[in-house]
């Protein structure tokens, strides 16, 4: 029957064109040093009013009326709160008498410019969120919802204590790392959700204006901010919560946290913003 | 005459051709629900197609079946959207890439 | 218990800055939670801030006002090493205080 027909075309379409996740052709080399780099050029080039560093503090280096109120609240921020209670929580014993400081090096201050990291031995991306929960089942803890307060004051605490430090993502020379990595481009180039929106439509395309009211951040030095105290949270909010608002934004339904793509994408947003600093946790509208 | 006139009145306010039956609504909803589950399969779902079909089965359970497969219909369309939108982004993304 | 509210008072001559920021939940009462229900109303009332005894500055607040408040204002008057005291008063009658050095 002909409706049964096109039905099956379209499986079948899907299904070939699932199998070219990575690039069709041998020429297209994946090369995130050369990524990086276009990345960059793309966003110094588009903003050249702005030194490298500025870029991490999003909307606020996108318009002089927010910068101004920004560095007034910067004085007494609002995420003071959440950081304060992110370092208790880190030095407070699990019922077996260890903490947080164990599962980390150097105890868990100032690494969190090495997260996300590929694990070669899983063959995954590991992102701070996820080591938190990890570090926490392996110590007979129940694992932290990743959308709500208490994985976002341990990590707004981590994230304090690596203020300034410049972002060292590593790819591993590893497929897999390169698999993991170009995934994590491709979603954020991909368009998602009945409104069609990608991240790059509103992070690549139009820095600097205006969603509604809204200044949009570039996609430069994004993670660098998180996770964030937004006003329109009313409080601090992880990497996580905001891949998931995002995606519902566009009316797309989103992913688990912590799914494959989320890890990936932010692996990648990561590693193009290598040796820009550290700003979390940051404030945002 | 008065009933094909009744039956002409009835037919024209259906607003549709066929007035729609609850077997009509069912295949229509079927045939959505398929739909977004290969749209799920290729990880790529939208929230209004979910709502759309919630929209459908409230109305079904109401027993209006018209409008209850008109949604079906509509959430169909929007799953397939969904679908096409999955499979070309996987070659069209590279447009926005920068370079 | 550690206090609410955070305080620095600046002094810059003829004039004191001040900024504070208030730890308080500010419900209005028109919000429901995840199950459906109406968190109740939780929010300051009355905010003051005394300064050689005088009020400088009060405020009169509603549920309009945002979670966790951030005050900033500056009066006439005012010296390096006095006291400024801050205090509220919320919808369900509890309070919190502290005094604060002008620097």
């Amino acid at each position: 029957m002909k409706l049964r027909a096109v039905r099956f075309g379209f499986s079948a379409l899907a299904l070939a064109a699932l199998a070219f996740v990575l690039p069709a052709t041998a020429a297209d080399k994946i090369d995130p040093v050369a990524d990086a780099k276009a990345f960059k050029k793309f966003f110094y080039d588009k903003f050249p009013k702005l030194k490298p560093e500025d870029f991490v503090n999003g909307p606020y280096s996108m318009d002089e009326g927010l910068h101004r109120q920004w560095v007034e609240k910067e004085q007494f921020p609002p995420y003071e709160f959440s950081v304060e209670a992110g370092k208790e929580m880190f030095t407070k014993p699990f019922k077996n008498g260890k903490t947080y400081e164990d599962c980390f090096p150097n105890k868990g201050i100032g690494i969190r410019q090495n997260y996300p990291y590929f694990d070669e031995k899983e063959g995954k991306v590991i992102t701070l969120e996820l080591a938190l929960n990890r570090c926490r089942e392996a110590n007979g803890e129940a694992a932290y919802s990743y959308v709500k307060d208490e994985m976002a004051a341990l990590t707004a605490y981590m994230a304090y204590t690596s203020r300034g430090k410049p972002f060292d993502i590593k790819i591993p020379d590893d497929p897999r790392a390169l698999a993991a990595y170009e995934q994590g481009k491709e979603y954020f180039y991909s368009r998602r959700g009945q409104l069609n929106f990608s991240c790059a439509t509103c992070h690549v395309q139009t820095p600097g204006e205006r969603i509604r009211t809204e200044v949009l951040a570039p996609a430069l030095g994004i993670m660098n901010a998180m996770p964030i105290y937004r006003s329109e949270w009313s409080g601090m909010g992880t990497t996580s919560r905001r891949f998931v608002t995002c995606n519902s934004q566009v009316r797309g339904v989103p992913f688990n946290p912590q799914d494959d793509e989320y890890r990936n994408v932010e692996y990648y947003l990561s590693y193009v913003a290598n040796g820009l600093p550290i700003s979390g946790p940051g404030a945002r509208p | 005459m008065k009933a094909k006139l009744v039956l002409l009145a009835a037919l024209l306010t259906a607003g549709s051709a066929f007035a729609a039956s609850e077997a009509d609504y069912k295949a229509a909803y079927a045939a959505a629900e398929a739909a977004n589950k290969e749209a799920g399969q290729l990880r790529n779902q939208w929230t209004t197609t979910a709502s759309t079909l919630a929209a459908a089965k409230k109305a079904a359970d109401a027993g209006d079946f018209d409008k209850a497969t008109e949604a079906a219909k509509e959430a169909e369309a929007l799953a397939k959207a969904s679908i096409f939108q999955a499979t070309s982004e996987k070659t069209l993304w590279r447009d926005l890439e920068i370079r | 218990m550690a206090s609410t509210i955070r305080v620095r008072a600046t002094n810059n001559g003829d004039i004191t800055e001040v900024q504070a920021l208030i730890q308080h939940p500010m419900d209005s009462g028109f919000v429901k939670d995840s199950k459906g229900e109406i968190i109740p109303p939780h929010f300051i009332q009355q905010l003051t801030f005394e300064y050689d005894g005088k009020p400088v500055f009060s405020a009169d607040w509603g549920g309009g006002v945002s979670k966790d408040p951030y005050v900033k204002f500056a009066f006439k008057g005012g010296k390096k090493g006095d006291e400024l005291k801050v205090s509220w008063v919320d919808n369900k009658g509890a309070t919190d205080s502290t005094t604060a050095k002008i620097g």
